[in-house]
């Protein structure tokens, strides 16, 4: 039994008894992030794929929701820093060894590119916000160079799709590694972290297309893909707990925090019953042919991604060498 | 290069806090925040009793997590020396460094950015002793040049039992508890 | 017997300050190298010694561009060694306060109820001039008392004289270390003093009964503390709580409170049956060795044993390292020594310890401190007052040789068989409400006076029952008394201002000045201004102001060395001129003449014994408002043992509340769930709990333990108010 007390009431970053820097807007920003890397992946995969039937959504539709959301979650991240103004100094400097300066850096190129891969298909997939956005740019005398843009995204879709994907998956994998690269923070030090995120951020998307198709063919084709990405989902989570346990004392500790700790119930129910099992049990129902509305499972799949961001971020601040 | 560390004295540290406010004072540290603190560690049974008194603040870690996760370059190493600084004109208030300690050392100003222990480089600059170090009342923390065998910290590492606290989160401290 | 006779009137004069130390002569050539020039510009310093408690060491006021920054110690000090403790960094606190008194503030309610108006200066002098006159018409001006600690109480000290009374109390006497003085004039002819004549840096063998240095954050005595430890010296600690101290010890007594007097008896026992004394010592330098003898055979450790709960083994084993190591061990003589009553007793059965040791002049024991010479300012004659507080106490107290604040409170509660009534109180730097226990009595006693004037620098508490406040400034606003200590050094110090008065705060010079002229005492007060007053004194004492100003501590050379040689034939004060083992004067006055062990009360079944100390961050209930202090501890937390805790299903961190024995209730407090405490006692630090709305930081933080101490246990020698016998039990 050890009586451990500061004397000198250092309270800093520390929230009843644990430490406590990163707010809800982290988790947030990686689970959009990641989302994003999803979509983009998809959209990607679709435009190389040399399957008949094409499907709306997936096909031509979807990338435009990348650089949105992608926008939201820079939102999100924007609001974590205590230092706004001094934002634009991710941009003066390369750190090799911060993932987030990687992180950001990624971001750069992945918006340029997304755009390329909606202007290769915003004449068939939005032919109004094309007419609008022509008569804007006509406004300003680049209506030409942007039909011209239009023309050479159609005409190197494939091209274009080659070099999204390994942006998109990198953005995926970020999302986990930025967290991952914290040595001091046990339950995050895992390289399963990145993988994961990114399969997590494929199957949100997956389940996006899933929840917003009107196709009945193209819903069923991604609750496939889905049921298949939480599968390795649940492989993997488990690959994360055998790490910690078969680590030193402060993972095994940092592991209890999910195994008996104050992050067991939500991390068993929220994430991996309601976020992984429940949805692929319903998914199978759903191959069966059994009658229920599919976006039940699409939701819970969602739903579980962000509690997962949620839970992880959570747990590492939690999990650290010194309690006070 | 020098090597500057402190050799912390657990035998004679009285846990009084002086080396707290000297600091506070010293580097006018905003309300609420402290860059070094008094922990009492007691161990054993009524009247068996051992207790220990550490008085922590940032390591200086030679291998220091908090300067590779700046994606800004903000949180820097001193040149010349092991020294680790935050430049408050390029920190965004990110917390990838707060969250990056395993000594929870860092905080965040009121301004924004994050701040820390410098080990009073500014007056190791004039080539007095930090302020903590002055104001002990019982001489329970001496700072030094760890890469000259001839400093004071070097000879009582030498002499006696000393430990740094969690090597294992490997970043190996230049902050050094004798026993 | 005649320089004995004028010592002790000395003593009664001019206080513990002078008593015993040598004074110095000649200027010291080689002194601290005149200060550098400010490192950058825009940073001035400026020399002080601190009032943030009153143990007055000296250092320097730095701001930056004019503004508040740190103070740090001065090099040459020995009260701080260049080293202020804790809550000496945090000095700026009190002047940037914002809760300060900012301005004279007369009563307009009745008193006690928070009703005040704001004055001019010229009005409250007009006021409390007014008062004073129709006190000394009526009753005499003996009947007018100053209760002052520390800071800068001296000003009125003249005042007071000056008007005619010499009813001069503080709580340092009677409410502090009046029964270690005591204990030690009566046993060596000299008081301890402070800072305290302890030589611990040199100590092998250093012996602490309560005495929880190191929370207890005097300096010098921790620096010396330091140094024992990194010396290896022995330590041994009693203290029924792990203290700082306990947790820095070779052997720790988790004695049962209240029986330090068995403990002592019986160290004194093994110390002469096991022949390990100082014979050659104690033959040549202590009369009634006999009689000590034969008094101590029955107080056998294995007696000790049942007493104490400290093994008989334990006991001797202690006891042959003292005695190994003498003369350089050190049986501390405790500061803080109001327990149980019989504390001038107690400590004087320590002072006997010592005596076998045989090291009163030695080093690593107690040495003989000197002190510089600084003449007063020459002035009238004071007249003699008719009557003093000690007219209320016929056959009491006659070994008190301050006086004490509860008996001048006791003596303000009118009753016929008191000649001496006290209507008038000038409270300067002191919170009596806190600092004196039994606080029902000193508000009878304050609801029976005709004027009650405090001078403070806070709304603390007396200020709330006074007819008139005067804001003084901060110390570091203001000219001080000149600091002239004993001790190793023979020193003088200055304080002066390092920041013009915020507010209409006023230095306490000023006021007394001020205040004097007011009453037509100007004539008393016959400097022009305080730099005259000091310089003239300085320069007498064989320096100047500008030097003072320039170093802020000059140390003078002193040619008596501050240990005894071997074989020096030493003169003590007392009535024998050796060292009283067995005291006359005790005997006289119908005491016992040798220590004898008295039971003390014991916790009835689901109460505890409420032990008080201190936060090593804090001084009293003085600065628990301190804007910095403040950041680092805002409440007290009270001790319970883990496994009572658990008994009563109380939590680390829960808030309780404490019942005291007469049915008092506390504040809320924080429990702090330890292994570092004796399972039948509680502690909490002192000075927490303020009640005064207007201490923003303070208000309502943690409890209060004079509140819970309602029953004093007086020192029939000396008056002394012991605080240790009350008892307390947990409100959920
Ligand atoms: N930080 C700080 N330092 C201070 C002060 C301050 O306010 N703040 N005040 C200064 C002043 S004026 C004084 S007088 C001193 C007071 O400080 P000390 O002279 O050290 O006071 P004590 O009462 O001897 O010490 C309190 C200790 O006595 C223990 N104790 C309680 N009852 C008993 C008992 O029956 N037997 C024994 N052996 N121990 C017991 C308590 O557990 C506690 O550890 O501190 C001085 N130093
Ligand atoms: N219950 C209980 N009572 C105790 C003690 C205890 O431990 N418990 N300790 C006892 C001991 S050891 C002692 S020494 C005494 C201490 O007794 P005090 O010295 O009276 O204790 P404080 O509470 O510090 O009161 C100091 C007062 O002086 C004021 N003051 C501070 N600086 C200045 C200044 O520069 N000028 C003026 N004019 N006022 C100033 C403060 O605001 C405060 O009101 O208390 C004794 N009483
Ligand atoms: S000042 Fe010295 S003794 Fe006091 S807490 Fe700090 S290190 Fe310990
Ligand atoms: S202690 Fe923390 S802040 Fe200081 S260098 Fe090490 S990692 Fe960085
Ligand atoms: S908070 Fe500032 S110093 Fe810390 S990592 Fe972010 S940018 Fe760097
Ligand atoms: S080295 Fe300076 S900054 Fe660091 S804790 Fe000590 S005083 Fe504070
Ligand atoms: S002990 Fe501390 S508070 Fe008291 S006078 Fe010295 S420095 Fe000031
Ligand atoms: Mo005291």
């Amino acid at each position: 039994m050890k009586e451990i007390t500061i004397t000198t009431n250092k309270i800093t970053n520390i929230v009843n008894g644990h430490f406590h820097a990163w707010g809800w807007e982290v988790p947030v920003y990686l689970f959009l992030g990641g989302l994003t890397a999803g979509i983009l992946l998809i959209s990607a995969i679709m435009a190389i794929s040399k399957q008949k039937s094409k499907f709306t959504l997936s096909t031509e539709k979807l990338s435009l929701w990348a650089p949105i959301i992608l926008s939201l979650g820079m939102a999100a991240l924007f609001l974590d820093l205590k230092h706004k103004l001094y934002v634009w100094r991710f941009y003066t400097a390369f750190e090799i060894t911060s993932p987030m300066s990687w992180g950001s850096w990624i971001l750069l190129f992945v918006y340029p590119l997304s755009f390329f891969l909606i202007l290769s298909t915003i004449r068939k997939a939005y032919p109004k916000l094309n007419k609008f956005t022509e008569s804007l740019l006509l406004k300003i005398k680049l209506d030409k160079f942007y039909n011209i843009l239009i023309d050479f995204s159609e005409k190197n879709r494939k091209k274009i799709a080659f070099t999204v994907i390994p942006f998109a998956i990198a953005l995926g994998v970020y999302t986990g590694i930025l967290l991952s690269a914290f040595g001091s923070r046990p339950f995050w030090n895992s390289s399963i972290l990145g993988p994961l995120f990114l399969v997590s951020g494929l199957s949100s998307a997956v389940a996006a297309v899933i929840l917003f198709s009107k196709e009945h063919s193209e819903k069923e084709v991604f609750t496939r893909i889905d049921l298949g990405l939480l599968i390795i989902e649940v492989i993997f989570i488990i690959f994360l707990i055998i790490g910690m346990a078969s680590s030193s004392i402060q993972y095994k500790k940092a592991l209890n925090l999910i195994l008996g700790g104050p992050l067991t119930a939500p991390f068993w129910i929220f994430i991996f019953s309601f976020g992984l099992l429940l949805p692929g049990f319903f998914e199978v129902l759903e191959l069966r042919g059994k009658k229920i509305p599919s976006a039940i499972a699409a939701l819970l799949v969602i739903a579980g991604g962000l509690f997962l961001r949620f839970i992880i971020v959570e747990a590492g601040q939690m999990s650290g060498w010194l309690t006070y | 290069m020098k090597k500057y560390g402190m050799v912390i004295d657990t035998k004679s540290c009285v846990g009084c806090g002086a080396c707290v406010v000297a600091c506070k004072t010293e580097n006018s540290v905003p309300e609420g925040l402290h860059r070094d603190w008094i922990v009492e560690e007691v161990t054993g049974k009524f009247p068996n009793l051992f207790m220990e008194i550490r008085s922590e603040r940032c390591n200086h870690c030679s291998d220091a997590p908090c300067v590779s996760t700046c994606p800004t370059g903000a949180s820097h190493i001193k040149e010349g020396s092991n020294i680790i600084k935050v430049d408050p004109d390029k920190c965004t208030g990110c917390q990838a460094c707060v969250v990056s300690c395993p000594y929870n050392a860092r905080f965040v100003m009121p301004e924004g950015y994050v701040s820390k222990c410098t080990f009073c480089d500014h007056r190791v600059e004039k080539g007095t002793d930090p302020a903590c170090a002055s104001v002990c009342p019982t001489h329970s923390i001496v700072f030094g040049d760890l890469n000259n065998p001839l400093s004071r910290v070097s000879r009582l590492l030498r002499s006696r039992k000393y430990k740094t606290l969690v090597p294992e989160a490997g970043t190996e401290p230049n902050v050094y508890y004798l026993l | 017997m005649a320089a004995n006779f004028t010592r002790r009137e000395f003593i009664k004069i001019t206080g513990f300050g002078t008593a015993g130390a040598i004074t110095a002569g000649s200027l010291i050539s080689k002194s601290e190298k005149a200060p550098e020039s400010p490192v950058e510009k825009g940073i001035k310093k400026t020399p002080t010694y601190c009032a943030m408690c009153t143990f007055k060491c000296a250092g320097w006021a730095y701001t930056k561009d004019d503004k508040p920054w740190k103070l740090t110690g001065n090099k040459d000090d020995h009260h701080s060694n260049g080293r202020l403790c804790t809550k000496g960094s945090a000095g700026w606190g009190t002047y940037t306060d914002p809760d300060r008194l900012q301005t004279p503030l007369i009563r307009t309610g009745k008193r006690g109820e928070q009703y005040f108006r704001e004055a001019t200066w010229d009005e409250a002098f007009e006021y409390i001039a007014k008062k004073l006159k129709k006190i000394a018409e009526d009753h005499g001006p003996e009947c007018v008392a100053l209760l002052t600690h520390g800071s800068d109480g001296s000003f009125f000290k003249q005042l007071l004289k000056a008007y005619g009374s010499t009813n001069i109390a503080a709580p340092s006497y009677g409410s502090c270390r009046g029964p270690r003085e005591e204990a030690y004039i009566l046993t060596y002819g000299e008081p301890i003093n402070s800072p305290e004549r302890t030589d611990m840096s040199n100590s092998k063998c250093l012996v602490l009964l309560g005495t929880h240095i190191g929370e207890n954050t005097h300096s010098s005595q921790v620096k010396e503390f330091g140094d024992s430890i990194s010396n290896g010296a022995s330590i041994i600690t009693v203290d029924p709580r792990f203290s700082v101290a306990a947790s820095k010890s070779d052997y720790w007594l988790p004695i049962k409170p209240g029986t330090d007097m068995a403990l002592l008896l019986a160290w004194i026992n093994v110390l002469i049956e096991e022949e390990i004394y100082d014979k050659k010592f104690v033959k040549k330098n202590t009369t009634g060795f006999k009689e000590l003898k034969k008094h101590i055979s029955k107080y056998t450790p294995e007696w000790a044993y049942t007493e104490t709960t400290i093994k008989p083994e334990i006991i001797r084993e202690t006891a042959r390292i003292m005695a190994k190591n003498a003369p350089a061990t050190l049986v501390h003589p405790g500061r803080m020594v109001v327990w149980y009553g019989d504390d001038t007793q107690r400590v004087r059965a320590g002072a006997i310890l010592n005596a076998l040791l045989g090291n009163w002049g030695k080093k690593g024991g107690f040495f003989n401190p000197v002190k510089a010479s600084v003449p007063n300012y020459p002035h009238l004659p004071y007249p003699k007052p008719s009557k003093t507080w000690k007219d209320a106490f016929p056959g009491k107290y006659e070994l008190a040789n301050l006086a004490l604040s509860s008996g001048i409170c006791y003596a303000t509660v009118p009753s016929v068989d008191k000649s001496c009534s006290f209507k008038g109180w000038i409270v300067y730097g002191t919170n009596a409400m806190r600092t004196m226990p039994d606080r029902t009595k000193t508000l009878e006693a304050i609801q029976n006076l005709d004027l009650l004037v405090a001078i403070d620098i806070l709304p603390m508490e007396i200020t709330g029952w006074a007819d008139v406040i005067l804001p003084e400034c901060s110390y570091l606003e203001r000219y001080g008394e000149l600091r002239v200590t004993s001790g190793k050094k023979a020193q003088i110090a200055l304080r002066m201002p390092a920041k013009k008065p915020l507010y209409n705060s006023k230095p306490s010079w000023w006021i007394a000045k001020e205040l004097a002229k007011k009453m037509g005492l100007e004539k008393y007060f016959p400097w022009k201004n305080i730099e005259e007053y000091l310089d003239v004194r300085l320069k007498k004492g064989g320096t100047s102001l500008e030097e003072l100003k320039s170093k802020g501590v000059v140390t003078k050379r002193s040619e008596t060395p501050i240990y005894f040689d071997k074989n020096e034939e030493i003169e003590f004060d007392t009535e024998s001129g050796k060292i009283e083992l067995y005291s006359q004067t005790l005997e006289e006055h119908g005491f016992s003449p040798i220590p004898v062990y008295k039971k003390h009360e014991e916790p009835e079944e689901g109460y505890f014994r409420l032990l008080v100390g201190r936060s090593p961050i804090h001084a009293f209930g003085r600065t628990t408002n301190n804007p910095v202090l403040s950041q680092l501890k805002n409440e007290n937390h009270v001790w319970i043992n883990t496994n009572i805790a658990e008994e009563w299903g109380i939590n680390n961190g829960q808030y309780i509340k404490l019942e005291n024995q007469d049915g008092v209730i506390s504040n809320r407090i924080r429990v702090k769930v330890t292994e570092r405490i004796r399972p039948d006692s509680v502690y909490m630090v002192h000075g927490f709990g303020h009640t005064s709305k207007r201490l923003r930081k303070a208000y309502l933080k943690g409890a209060d333990d004079s509140s819970l101490i309602t029953r004093v246990h007086t020192d029939e020698i000396m008056g002394g108010t012991g605080m240790r016998g009350n008892f307390v039990t947990f409100v959920i």
